[in-house]
């Protein structure tokens, strides 16, 4: 019964980890900008999670019921939502304009490109 | 009698509850995994759009069924489309790298790790007394409708009592599509207007 009280946490820091490792590991913009929603809907799982009253119903009002889950998360995770797909289409216009301008979306390239041209200003 | 029944359906409802949670739970994280294991982009891509629907199920099970309508709407529907179209204009094979994946593994892991040891003194899944249910929710409950009008105490939050929120999220909105506009305008512009370098580049 422990784990089972715990275990939409973990499935939310799972969820976390693999959007995590995609972020750093991965050498693909694109792959890296799947990685990051799926490190977003991580967070939105733990919000919903806490929202969530064991026995309770949506939070829509009705005289048949009288224990509600928590209507705040739902509201919070809403506006993260399309405030995500905001970012992820910024994102994926980044690695539209990278792919016209070095040819390539993967990482390394990007960075042999620019050593070789002599203006990686970061390096 | 009736009562002891009903107390049971409610019973057998919420077990009902708790597994269908866990099973898409573990489905979510099977896509999860799949969608950043596939090197084919195209197939990532889609894998994503099931991962994105199976969550909206779970929305629906964890009651937030207004977050489940946006999720299957915005996060199956729009996020797919524009991968899609990112995935057109960049190539669908994601290029196979020789690298040591243990560092990035290792980063990983060790975050969770400390997120794990953190939830030990989270409250349980489900309890009514937990400090987020006991602040500001039960006023939106007992007085939403009274003031503003509106049986749906998500919407009532998000339109009145949090309305400068929904702006913030308006603008934020704003300036992406901007943003987006700008990026992709300046790209299409530069290689119109400079067609021999572009050649140069690609020969």
């Amino acid at each position: 019964m422990d784990i089972l009280t715990h275990f939409n946490y973990w499935a939310a820091i799972a969820l976390a980890t693999i959007g995590l490792y995609a972020v750093v590991a991965r050498h693909n913009l694109i792959k890296k900008l799947i990685g990051l929603s799926l490190f977003q809907t991580a967070v939105f799982l733990l919000f919903i999670t806490i929202g969530k009253v064991t026995g309770g119903t949506a939070p829509i009002l009705d005289a048949a019921y009288s224990l509600y889950s928590n209507p705040l998360p739902h509201v919070l995770i809403l506006t993260a939502i399309v405030v995500s797909v905001s970012t992820l289409a910024v994102g994926l216009a980044l690695a539209i304009a990278i792919k016209r301008d070095y040819g390539t979306v993967e990482e390394d390239e990007i960075h042999d490109a620019d050593s070789a041209a002599g203006t990686g200003g970061e390096e | 009698m009736d009562e002891g029944a009903r107390q049971d359906a409610r019973q057998g409802r919420r077990a009902i509850d708790l597994y269908l949670n866990i099973i898409l739970l573990v489905f979510v994280a099977a896509t999860g995994i799949a969608a950043v294991w596939l090197r084919n982009l195209l197939a990532s891509a889609m894998v994503l759009g099931i991962y994105s629907l199976l969550m909206a199920g779970l929305w629906v099970v964890l009651d937030a069924v207004d977050v489940a309508f946006t999720e299957a709407a915005v996060g199956a529907g729009v996020t797919t489309v524009l991968m899609l179209l990112a995935i057109a204009l960049t190539g669908r094979e994601e290029k196979r790298v020789r690298t040591r994946p243990w560092l990035p593994l290792a980063v990983s892991l060790g975050a969770a790790g400390l997120l794990v040891y953190a939830t030990l003194g989270m409250p349980d899944f489900g309890a009514a007394d937990a400090p987020a249910q006991t602040h500001v929710a039960p006023y939106y409950l007992e007085r939403g409708e009274a003031e503003t009008g509106v049986p749906n105490v998500v919407t009532a939050v998000l339109a009145s009592y949090r309305g400068f929120d929904t702006l913030g999220e308006v603008t934020v909105i704003f300036t992406a599509g901007m943003g987006v506009l700008v990026l992709l305008g300046s790209a299409t512009r530069r290689r119109r207007k400079a067609p021999t370098s572009a050649k140069e580049d690609s020969a």
